[in-house]
């Protein structure tokens, strides 16, 4: 804890501040932890899929750890303050699980894309895993500001990695919860319940967040229904701020190359149907420019069901976005490579070759329906995914959306 | 861009503040960082002693005290404003000797939306290659104690798109760039420096030959661990460029002031010591490597102690070679380490990740530091180091 006073501030008159902030309440929720904390500036600028960096002090840790904003207050007695929520995995998390009330802790943010809103009517529906859900409340409260219909699908491994059940049931139209081990709501997944909820409210734009796997079916699935989803993607940063190039997601571009972009300043928000899933830590993966050819590898990738080995892979209370010590590596393939051929790019976004991915015990057995076109959804000053998004303007709304 | 705005005033802001002299001042060393800091390894305690550099009666000293005869012991205390921290490395005339270190500051707008990146004595940028890169799949970085290591494999969108895209932003901004280039072959070399020499002008004051990146598909592309190999690409670099040529150098050599001296001889101006050192990190349950590109670079303040070897080690060698150290800085004293072992400039790297204000934060506290010993210009620690057994 830093012997700096709380409320010191460096940075700019927009975009993300460092800032040294108090803590104002640390309590369990379930498996998690939440941590509220002063942070008057990071709670102005800060909107819902925004994240902040946050200084630990395990032993000989280097680097911040990234969080997703749970909730900013504007208004009222606890206003300038900013939720994170987080789970003890690693030795910066555990460090964060000691700090006290009233402790100073050092922060950067806010950082990273937001969730885009939607310009016109739609019924939204919001998936998170784990903790994960945290962040969908905060939207969750943006979109019902804008007269939206918000459904939610909650799910998790067990019944207290079900975070927020109460907050999901104020919030939503609809809340559908599940766990793997069947403690709480329906037995199974969330792509389990997701085309009777699309079905029942009428879903034209889907919101995820949650571990990786999770959010790779959840987008197979929207793709396979023509619905558009926004995900909020977790992969190990460095730095949080764009500098170090860490935390690359292989994003599948309207040309069809497939580009490294970072999830620290081009995302943690992504369109979920251009994640190039399938390419993503694996070599010759991304391969963007003409010319530039893949390494030559044994294109077993279509035979093969693309991973099998995230049929075990870690239940959805794991990390999200930004969980803490540079987060485990999500089951990833062990296969050494895939056929990214050049040309083939999109290809891999053909909705039918995620059909082959059934081994996670998720969308529907009997065979999908043909997969219709995507909706169109305008989004708020959403700029193509080609060009970086200087982060502090996209989904900017004239006036705050919190509380304003 | 917005204006610059500090909520706070900058007394509140330990080791932060255009206000030099401020009462921060005295508490900038200790404060210097960020949180990390308290799991640091303690820096030592800010000599007491002043020693003068070059010009000043380098290398003869003694502790200081009223007895002592000493370079500078006489002095006064002086203002941190007037504190000449200027360098000229190689003839580049830099306000200060700090700069970010390659592959850790990305294009410099990523950063300058925290502070004014024109601020930096130059920005290194990230590397360049001829070709656009997606670099290497992830997991790409793995902490390690007091460092990190990475395997990016030099993702960058390629010279024309930096030129296109990067340079001017740099350039309206009154940026003094020191451009990275790297490539697979010694003419993959030759042509980003031509390139990028025909769009110099006041912008880009040098080029920095990253002859030792060492997340490459094949280790025999490290030119930096052949002699012979480095030479060669320092040479089409040298002929193809219009600006001073610094080489960027690795550790992981037998002997660095072999390949120094060989890359000193094929025309570099100067040299940029030293990038990460290889490494590997397995993750004991699963037996995988924790990166996949399974070596990686070593960074951050683990390695600093290493790179101040070789500055000392090269800078002995090879006196009159101007040489920007690079390794671990953290702290203003860091940078002194690193100045009196011999560089002439500092870049920041790691740090930066975890600091994005660690840059101007270092300049001011390296003024404090200059002034309360009555160091008049920076420069004057540059190579002066004292005798292990002072006589």
């Amino acid at each position: 804890m830093s012997r700096r006073r709380g409320g010191t501030v460096e940075g700019r008159s927009e975009g993300p501040v460092h800032a040294y902030c108090e803590v104002i309440a640390r309590r369990r929720e379930g498996a998690y932890w939440v941590l509220s904390m002063a942070a008057r500036e990071i709670a102005e600028r800060a909107q819902p899929g925004q994240f902040v960096q946050i200084a630990v002090e395990g032993q000989h840790t280097l680097l911040r750890r990234p969080f997703s904003i749970a909730r900013v207050t504007r208004q009222g007695a606890s206003a300038g303050t900013v939720d994170v929520v987080f789970d003890a995995h690693g030795p910066g998390t555990s460090w964060l699980t000691g700090v006290e009330t009233h402790d100073v802790i050092d922060v950067i943010g806010p950082l990273g894309t937001p969730f885009p809103l939607p310009q016109r009517k739609v019924n939204c529906l919001l998936v998170g895993g784990g903790y994960g859900i945290a962040p969908l409340y905060y939207l969750a409260e943006s979109l019902l500001r804008r007269g939206l219909r918000v459904d939610m699908i909650n799910g998790a491994a067990t019944a207290e990695r079900i975070m927020g059940a109460i907050e999901a049931k104020r919030l939503s139209a609809s809340v559908t919860f599940t766990t793997e081990d069947g403690t709480y709501g329906s037995r199974g997944r969330v792509t389990d319940v997701l085309d009777e909820v699309v079905e029942t409210g009428h879903t034209g734009l889907v919101y995820a967040c949650g571990p990786n796997p999770m959010l790779r079916a959840v987008s197979e699935r929207c793709v396979e229904l023509g619905i558009p989803v926004q995900v909020a993607v977790e992969e190990r940063m460095g730095c949080g701020i764009g500098v170090c190039f860490t935390c690359v997601v292989p994003i599948v571009g309207r040309d069809g190359a497939t580009r490294h972009k970072r999830a620290c300043v081009e995302g943690p928000v992504f369109n979920g149907a251009r994640v190039g899933w399938d390419r993503w830590g694996v070599p010759g993966g991304a391969t963007a420019a003409a010319g530039q050819t893949a390494p030559p590898v044994a294109s077993q990738a279509q035979a093969t069901p693309p991973v099998a080995s995230q049929a075990q892979a870690p239940p959805p209370a794991t990390p999200h976005a930004g969980a803490g010590q540079p987060a485990a590596p999500q089951a990833r393939t062990s296969r050494s490579a895939t056929s990214p051929a050049p040309g083939r790019a999109d290809a891999e976004e053909e909705p039918g070759s995620s059909a082959t991915s059934s081994s996670r015990a998720e969308p529907p057995a009997s065979s999908p329906p043909p997969p219709r076109p995507a909706q169109v959804i305008v989004f708020d000053e959403l700029d193509d995914e080609e060009s970086p998004r200087p982060e502090d303007a996209p989904g900017t709304p004239p006036s705050p959306p919190d509380e304003g | 861009m917005s204006d610059e705005v500090r909520m706070i005033p900058s007394d509140q802001l330990p080791g932060w503040g255009r206000k030099r002299g401020g009462p921060a001042g005295a508490a900038a060393d200790a404060e210097l960082g960020h949180a990390a800091d308290r799991g640091r390894d303690h820096d030592q305690p800010d000599e007491v002693r002043v020693v003068g550099g070059r010009g000043a009666g380098a290398g003869h000293t003694g502790p200081a005290g009223p007895d002592a005869e000493v370079v500078g012991a006489t002095r006064r205390v002086l203002d941190p404003g007037d504190i000449d921290l200027s360098v000229r490395p190689a003839g580049i005339e830099l306000p200060n000797p700090i700069t970010s270190a390659s592959g850790c500051f990305a294009s410099g707008a990523e950063i300058d939306r925290f502070h004014d990146v024109a601020d930096l004595g130059a920005v290194v940028v990230k590397s360049i290659t001829l070709e656009p890169r997606q670099g290497l799949p992830a997991p790409r970085m793995a902490e390690t104690p007091s460092g990190m290591l990475n395997a990016i494999g030099l993702q960058n969108p390629g010279v024309e798109a930096w030129i296109a895209k990067d340079l001017p932003w740099l350039r309206e901004r009154g940026v003094r760039v020191i451009a990275s280039v790297a490539g697979r072959t010694a003419d993959d070399f030759a042509q980003v420096a031509s390139a990028l020499s025909e769009v110099a002008g006041d912008t880009i004051v040098a080029l920095e030959v990253n002859l030792s990146c060492p997340n490459v598909e094949d280790r025999g592309l490290v030119f930096a661990c052949s002699a012979p190999d480095s030479a060669e690409v320092v040479r089409g670099v040298v002929r193809a460029a219009q600006v001073p040529v610094f080489a960027k150098l690795t550790s992981d050599v037998t002997d660095i002031v072999e390949i120094a001296r060989s890359v000193v001889a094929a025309g570099a101006d100067g040299l940029t010591l030293i990038n990460t050192l290889l490494g590997m990190a397995i993750d004991p349950e699963t037996g995988r490597p924790e990166l996949a590109n399974t070596y990686g670079g070593l960074s951050g303040p683990a390695i600093r102690p290493v790179a101040v070897r070789n500055v000392h080690q090269v800078h002995s060698a090879l006196p009159e070679v101007p040489i920007i150290g690079c390794g671990g800085v953290r702290t203003v004293t860091d940078v002194v380490q690193f100045l009196r072992a011999g560089a002439s400039a500092v870049a920041i790297g790691t740090t930066t990740f975890v600091d994005p204000f660690i840059a101007p934060r270092v300049v001011d506290g390296l003024a404090r530091w200059c002034a309360e010993r009555g160091i008049a210009a920076v420069s004057e620690l540059i190579g002066a180091t004292a005798p292990v057994h002072p006589r």
